[in-house]
């Protein structure tokens, strides 16, 4: 045997494995998450019943809770999208100093458990500027922030914000930077080529931004609790309702409001992945 | 005219030293040179949309150096065409009319003349989505000229077409610039394009313009390059 052969590989044809296990995997792993999340929206739903969804909806706390939570989330999803839309341009669009450690700070509302968030809030609306600034807001407009509907808006707001944040930012990072420097040739200002060129090119993730804000302040609980309290027919949103409801055993009511909270998500998701995915591939 | 003057930029990290190239007005200059080298930044710097640490650049009778992008009077053609996905190709072309006020019947005239130039009257209802690459190249050649600029940059116009939109649009580039007499500076990698429409060429190698002016264009080049 020559050094050639000893060296030469092996002629045999190449074998290769199933596929059957690889795919199997996948299968199962993705499976059980959504097995769960649909048999948790079965469950929910075997557990409620029509009588019980007309006597909940019937209840004016209810009503209220679901009037403030429509009301709430709706302002908040407005103020996210202003904020969201400037910061997530600043920071898709400029280089500077610290930016990395705003990234960071940015991301505080995400990662701090929700509670924390609302007594962080409390907190600072118990100390010096945080009295002024409420008695500039009491002198303002006659509400008070704390223990009010504003104070419901704004523990809303810091959480849903920062997700409406990474969106925007993620969505500017998609658009090409170029389409505004072709703008600012053509004979814009920063501003006019951000109004008519990089807005108007990133209104699906506007939509997908305003989205997730609304959706996540429907959800929003812990800093509603601490901040704003759970009184019942002024600072009740759906899920105070819900916690409300819990405490005083009428768990069936309970589950009907989050029903509806499943509902209203469901419907949001839907009309996202119509109208986004059409306007986006026209 | 354009006319660089000891012009330094400064892109990140990247920097271009002490350029200089001369156009006369409603020329055609081409510049070459390799990849990395610094060409795009160097016409970005013309658009005012890189920073200029030294130096002046003149465009017309203009010292544009401190100017803004949109106070230079010049049609920017960047290398990926950058049309708004959200527009019409005659959203597309009234653009800059817009954005300085020109009133409906003079844009829509305006419009119509240059669709009619380009070959692009039949898409003005339709939005970059489908459009094919020499039909792209139109619409972005068109958003640039529609306010009349001194000056067209182009950066790369004719990659990634095919062979005979390459032909078309070359074509179209001469046509456009002996009909309106822009001065234009053109980046290519291709020979054969620089022989076709240059009347001077530059090519930046290593940091320094080294520039020929030709006598004539070449307008054998495309056949050849054909056959």
């Amino acid at each position: 045997m020559t050094s050639t052969d000893s060296e030469a590989p092996d002629r045999a044809p190449h074998k290769v494995r199933s596929d059957t296990p690889f795919f199997v995997g996948l299968f199962l792993l993705s499976g059980v998450y959504l097995f769960l999340i649909v048999a948790m929206i079965l469950a929910n739903s075997a557990y409620t019943s029509v009588d019980i969804f007309a006597r909940t909806l019937a209840s004016p706390e209810i009503r209220y809770a679901i009037k403030l939570s429509l009301i709430t989330c709706s302002v908040t999803t407005i103020l996210s999208l202003w904020v969201a839309t400037a910061l997530g341009y600043c920071m898709s669009r400029f280089e500077f100093r610290g930016k990395s450690l705003l990234d960071s700070v940015l991301d505080i509302p995400i990662v701090l458990p929700p509670l924390v968030i609302g007594l962080s809030l409390l907190i600072l609306f118990r100390s010096g500027p945080g009295i002024w600034f409420e008695n500039l807001f009491v002198a303002l407009t006659g509400y008070r922030i704390t223990y009010a509907i504003p104070g419901v808006i704004l523990a809303q707001f810091m959480v849903a914000c920062a997700f409406a944040v990474r969106t925007m930012r993620a969505t500017f990072d998609e658009i090409p930077a170029r389409c505004e420097h072709v703008a600012l040739t053509l004979g814009c200002s920063r501003s006019q080529a951000f109004w008519s060129v990089s807005l108007p090119e990133a209104r699906r993730g506007l939509l997908v931004a305003a989205t997730l804000a609304w959706a996540r302040s429907l959800g929003e609980f812990g800093p509603i609790l601490i901040f704003a309290g759970a009184t019942r027919m002024k600072t009740e949103v759906m899920p105070t309702s819900v916690f409300l409801q819990m405490s005083i055993g009428d768990i069936e009511s309970a589950v009907a409001v989050s029903m509806l909270m499943i509902l209203a998500a469901m419907a949001v998701l839907v009309v996202v992945r119509l109208w986004g995915t059409e306007s986006y591939v026209r | 005219m354009i006319a660089l003057q000891d012009v330094s930029v400064q892109a990140g990290a990247f920097r271009l030293n002490r350029i200089s190239l001369h156009i006369p007005t409603g020329e055609y200059g081409i510049l070459m040179g390799k990849t990395g080298c610094g060409k795009t930044t160097l016409l970005e710097a013309i658009c005012g949309l890189k920073r200029v640490v030294s130096g002046t650049i003149t465009l017309g009778d203009r010292d544009v150096t401190r100017l803004k992008p949109a106070e230079r009077g010049i049609g920017f053609v960047p290398q990926d065409k950058a049309l708004f996905s959200t527009m019409t190709v005659y959203e597309h072309l009234a653009f800059a009319l817009r954005i300085r006020n020109w009133d409906d019947h003079a844009l829509d005239t305006r419009v119509c003349e240059l669709a009619e130039l380009l070959g692009i009257s039949a898409l003005l209802t339709r939005r970059p989505y489908g459009l094919s690459g020499g039909e792209s190249q139109r619409v972005a050649l068109g958003r640039a000229l529609s306010a009349h600029p001194h000056v067209l940059c182009l950066d790369e116009p004719l990659s990634a077409l095919d062979e005979d939109t390459r032909q078309e649009i070359c074509d179209l580039l001469a046509t456009i610039q002996t009909q309106l007499g822009v001065t234009v500076l053109h980046i290519t990698h291709d020979p054969h394009e620089a022989t076709r429409l240059a009347q001077h060429i530059f090519r930046l190698e290593e940091g320094v313009i080294r520039s020929s002016t030709l006598d004539s264009r070449d307008t054998t080049a495309p056949q050849q390059l054909r056959n």
